[in-house]
């Protein structure tokens, strides 16, 4: 199949960058979207020219690497599909593909469609964790945890902080992914201890980094590759409000 | 770890989105007496001018009404704009191709659909409530202003454009606080869903009926007490 490529070509983050047009012949339909990719570079190559950049690693759907908006929706059209498992039999022969980076003030472009989502793990650094004694490992159930909390808990650890969310959101928000991390630990016991400075601390960190407000749009649901849903949002919202509730200044001794 | 600074809600995006859905829900429940009320033009001159002058009864209820929409209001607009502010810094440049998936019309035109109705506010104001943009407003006689002000043609229309304004406005805003609030849940998320679309289509077909049941005759002009000059020209 012939495909012609309109690629986001921008040499680094102080480049103005532009879109630029490639014709790309000879396509096999059973190829994944970033062989497709593959192909045209070395043909960039041969030719001389500098290879398009994009982010890739374990090219399986569960890294969260790859990303870029293929026809103005992040990953491309197949619902709960990552760029990488997206493949060009979803496209026909002729189609025209306009392939950008995930467009973000918090997610600078390092070089055409790779992105900085530094900002992703500044907020797991915030509070996307539990602290626990390190040493050897405990007896299995000794904590009991009800099957559903374990089954929305592992849901929403799926995400795999793509940055899909961010980059679907007409608001530029983080919320789906942020509230993915604190529904995960608010839905165990592990979690319980830090779960209110958990809230506080990763929407703090979340606003910091530039992200929008949720307006309730949906389009982070609809594009997210792992199908986190909107309930997370709500629950991070109710976890956020009732840390402020109870918010205390910590006492003497405090760490 | 280090201690946690205090809280600053306000400033946070999940408060300022409580604050949309705070004062979203004391507008909305307005809307629903204002409809309540505004329906009682079906019952004649008599009822509604009674319910007029209910209204103006216990000043400071009245006023004290008034400053609590007054300050929804201004706080809705006010955070509206951060709000907006802040998801332009974040995504400061546009994609040169977009495809929606399901973000739904109404939710993507919360900004229009918004200004259009503080516009209407004001108008609104100035046409039944202080009669500066009313061709022929009397002062204590509500159901007379009613009937000759949507007598006018385009009068008419702009009310009937902008209560679906507030439909679409309604139907993502309703719906959007309980997200906001944290209410929603799996179990909870269909019965906010059914109640705010439910008021909302109940509240824009009765106040849409109203003007075109002036313009198609079916609420009539009664004889004032007191024949006004301003009546002559008037059908």
């Amino acid at each position: 199949m012939n495909i012609k490529l309109h690629v986001w070509r921008q040499k680094n983050g102080a480049d103005a960058g532009k879109i630029v047009d490639y014709d790309a012949p000879d396509i096999s339909p059973d190829m994944s979207f970033l062989e497709m990719l593959d192909v045209v570079n070395e043909r960039l190559i041969t030719k001389g020219e500098d290879p398009i950049a994009f982010d890739h690693d374990c090219r399986e759907g569960i890294c969260g690497m790859c990303g870029m908006m293929i026809n103005g929706t992040p990953h491309g059209p197949r619902k709960a599909t990552t760029a990488c498992q997206l493949h060009m039999r979803s496209f026909k022969d002729g189609d025209e593909i306009w392939i950008e980076p995930w467009r973000a003030s918090a997610f600078p472009v390092v070089k055409d469609l790779v992105v900085n989502r530094g900002a992703f793990d500044r907020i797991i650094a915030a509070g996307g964790f539990v602290s626990v004694p390190a040493g050897s490992p405990p007896d299995g159930n000794a904590i009991p945890v009800p099957k559903m909390n374990a089954d929305l808990a592992m849901d929403a650890a799926a995400c795999i902080g793509c940055g899909a969310c961010v980059a679907a959101c007409p608001n530029g928000s983080a919320m789906l992914f942020t509230s993915a991390k604190v529904a995960h630990l608010a839905r165990l016991p592990q979690g319980q201890p830090e779960r209110d400075t958990r809230a506080l601390r990763m929407v703090n960190q979340m606003d910091a980094e530039g992200f929008g407000g949720c307006t309730n749009v949906g389009e982070c649901e609809a594009a997210c590759p792992k199908e986190i849903t909107l309930e997370n949002i709500a629950l991070m919202n109710r976890d956020y409000i009732k840390a402020t509730a109870v918010y205390r200044k910590e006492r003497a001794g405090g760490d | 770890m280090t201690a946690i600074a205090a809280p600053r809600f306000l400033q946070s995006t999940v408060g300022k989105k409580v604050v949309m859905a705070v004062t979203g829900i004391i507008l909305f429940g307005f809307t629903i007496v204002h409809m309540l009320g505004n329906l009682q033009i079906y019952l004649g001159p008599a009822k509604f001018n009674a319910y007029a002058h209910f209204l103006k009864s216990v000043p400071s209820l009245l006023w004290g009404t008034r400053a609590i929409l007054f300050i929804s209001v201004l706080l809705h607009v006010v955070t509206a704009v951060q709000l907006t502010a802040l998801a332009g810094a974040a995504r400061p440049r546009a994609y040169s191709f977009r495809r929606w998936r399901s973000a739904s019309y109404a939710s993507r035109t919360m900004m229009l659909s918004g200004p259009l109705l503080a516009l209407f506010v004001v108008y609104h104001l100035l046409h039944f409530t202080t009669g500066q943009a009313h061709p022929h407003f009397i002062k204590q006689d509500a159901y007379w202003n009613f009937v000759t002000g949507f007598k006018v043609v385009w009068t008419a229309v702009a009310y009937v454009v902008c209560m679906l304004a507030l439909g679409l406005h309604l139907i993502h805003g309703a719906y959007s606080a309980s997200q906001s609030l944290g209410l929603r849940t799996a179990r909870t998320a269909p019965v906010f869903k059914l109640v705010a679309y439910a008021i909302t289509i109940v509240l824009v077909a009765a106040n849409i009926s109203m003007p075109i049941a002036v313009q198609a005759g079916v609420i009539k002009l009664h004889v004032p007490t007191e024949v006004p000059p301003v009546v002559v020209g008037v059908r």
